[in-house]
């Protein structure tokens, strides 16, 4: 009985939050809408905005924080030459990487595009695959063949000449970029290029346009959106990276990232005032750059 | 596609019958930087089955590195605390984020646009910088505690779980919202005629629909938090070691064939999920 009358209690209840549900769409939406906005806020948001307050925090003995404000740390950032450097170095190693990315990557998303949809699909897999794994691993895999006894040095060594030390050195470390970043520049110019109309090639070629031109002209503004995403996809993770430097670049010279990652977690002590300042002037480095080359890339429409 | 509208009069460029000095040289540099990107792979897998205790060079075939591992109980640990993590968050990630792109798709509301933008930045934003935010804020959050409750709180498995929840629900959300792009809304609606309610017509009518792109997401997801190296790093604190962490820290100190060993099945465990993403994607075309 007692269970009966229970059981279409709750019935009766569910019944009313339906109810409740259908009548208010507002409470649906934001039923639907707060796990995510919390969890974004909580775990995203706000830590950023402790980052902030903490660029603004002294760093004292021992690596304990103490909230007195200083701009202290922004200064140091503008005028010691090793986080000058590091910036110049990451953002360099960040403009290199993404042009040859661009370079290497365009071809090849074209080649794909024009093969018959099966080879396509093969094709395509064979850059998706690297996209998704582990990048760590694949950057340990260059140590092994550019180690002091490795397949590079040990083919030298067959013809006679004398071992190099290809790694660690800041040609490994590009290589590795390189290397990370080509599939994220492949996959965009593809989807751009799948979506390229050929026959406008055609008609750029009647009206007396050869080759370059129809390219330059037609094919490379048309495509434009694809090397644009491609491009922020190589270069933001290319100018934080820390992983490639550190295994490939024997961490002898100073990336941005590096730095980052001794302040927050390696030196004795740490600064993570200082730290902090350092990753806040990255991001804004980071979206001036990328805001003036949308401009010059789109302005190239016109 | 483009054949059959062109008439055979006229030359298609850059087509397939016309073997131009041009396209060999476009299909030897597409072959050239594939053997670039699968070079260091199969060197990899390669010299995981070298005798050489170096790891470096081909010496004879063995197995021992493999069988080492099994014996080696950090590592299996780690691997055992990266797969617990991996798959928390990939449940909570995939519910809250399916959540999200049905809030995203479905509703007008205000404030849509900022939280747009909410949802695309931890996708965009440098990991690193993503990794110290996160460090910085569980530091903070627990000196307060301390303070105002006396409560001890400690890095571990429950911070690295957090911190990818929050970085997969980003890519959980943009890959379920592409499949709701393509929804037929009238199904919903014709559910709703026959008396279903708001439960029943997302139960059996939309989930299943929408499933593969749920499903894409959840293993997105999954890849993400297994690999992902410098967010774990950042936020795991001492005591605690996940996979990619601990393979790093070897890494650091000497290149051995049972680091190319280890490194061999976590590729072994990407691309088997790559293909089973793929299969998904393919079974939503039919």
């Amino acid at each position: 009985m007692a269970a009966d009358t229970l059981a279409s209690d709750s019935q009766q209840r569910e019944g009313q939050i339906a109810a409740l549900l259908r009548r208010n769409e507002r409470l649906q939406l934001g039923l639907l809408l707060f796990p995510g906005l919390f969890w974004l806020v909580t775990f995203f948001a706000l830590p950023l905005v402790v980052v902030v307050l903490y660029s603004f925090a002294t760093n004292g003995p021992g690596g304990r924080i103490e909230w007195t404000f200083t701009l202290n740390n922004y200064r140091t950032l503008f005028t010691e030459s090793l986080y000058v450097n590091a910036y110049w170095r990451s953002i360099w190693a960040g403009v290199w990487t993404t042009l040859v990315c661009l370079i290497v990557g365009y071809p090849l998303a074209y080649y794909i595009v024009r093969r018959p949809p099966r080879w396509r699909t093969v094709l395509l897999f064979l850059i998706l695959i690297p996209f998704w794994t582990n990048f760590l691993v694949r950057t340990y895999a260059w140590m092994i063949i550019l180690s002091n006894n490795g397949i590079i040095n040990s083919a030298i060594q067959a013809l006679g000449l004398p071992r190099v030390a290809l790694y660690p050195s800041e040609g490994a470390v590009l290589v590795g970029l390189i290397y990370g970043g080509l599939p994220f520049m492949v996959l965009p110019i593809y989807a751009s290029l799948a979506r390229f109309d050929f026959t406008l090639m055609e008609a750029a070629a009647d009206l007396g346009a050869n080759q370059v031109q129809a390219f330059l002209r037609v094919m490379l503004p048309l495509t434009m959106p694809g090397v644009a995403a491609g491009s922020v996809l190589v270069f933001i993770p290319t100018v934080g990276q820390f992983v490639v430097s550190d295994l490939l670049g024997g961490a002898k010279v100073d990336y941005l990232g590096n730095l980052l990652q001794r302040l927050f977690t390696r030196s004795n002590p740490p600064n993570w005032p200082l730290g902090s300042a350092m990753a806040i002037v990255f991001m804004i480095v980071l979206t001036m750059a990328i805001i003036i080359y949308f401009r010059v890339t789109t302005e190239e429409d016109r | 596609m483009v054949d059959i509208q062109t008439p055979p009069s006229v030359r298609v460029v850059g087509g397939e019958r016309r073997r131009s000095p041009g396209s060999l040289a476009l299909g030897a540099h597409a072959m050239l930087t594939l053997a670039f990107l699968y070079a260091p792979i199969v060197v990899l897998v390669l010299f995981s089955f070298t005798r050489d205790s170096f790891g470096v060079r081909w010496t004879g075939f063995t197995f021992d590195w493999y069988v080492r591992l099994l014996a080696d109980q950090r590592l299996l640990t780690a691997a055992m605390n990266t797969l617990i993590v991996a798959l928390i968050s990939t449940i909570v990630s995939t519910i809250i984020g399916t959540m999200t792109a049905m809030a995203m798709e479905r509703y007008r509301f205000r404030g849509r646009t900022g939280f747009d933008a909410l949802l695309y930045l931890p996708i965009v934003i440098p990991e690193i910088v993503m990794a110290l935010a996160l460090l910085a804020f569980f530091a903070f959050s627990f000196g307060l505690l301390e303070t105002l409750f006396g409560i001890r709180l400690q890095f571990g498995l429950a911070t690295v779980t957090i911190s990818h929840i929050a970085f997969t629900i980003s890519f959980v959300v943009v890959v379920v919202r592409a499949s709701l792009k393509g929804f037929d809304m009238r199904l919903e609606e014709a559910a709703q005629d026959l008396g279903a309610n708001e439960w029943q017509t997302f139960r059996y009518i939309t989930l299943p629909l929408i499933m593969p792109g749920v499903i894409g997401g959840a293993l997105l997801a999954f890849t993400l938090s297994l690999d992902d190296f410098v967010i774990t790093f950042f936020t795991t604190g001492s005591g605690v070691s996940l996979l990619p962490v601990e393979v790093y820290g070897q890494v650091k100190r000497a290149i051995t064939p049972k680091i190319n060993a280890i490194s061999t099945l976590m590729l072994l465990v990407s691309i088997t999920l790559v293909f089973l993403s793929q299969f998904v994607q393919r079974r939503r075309e039919i």
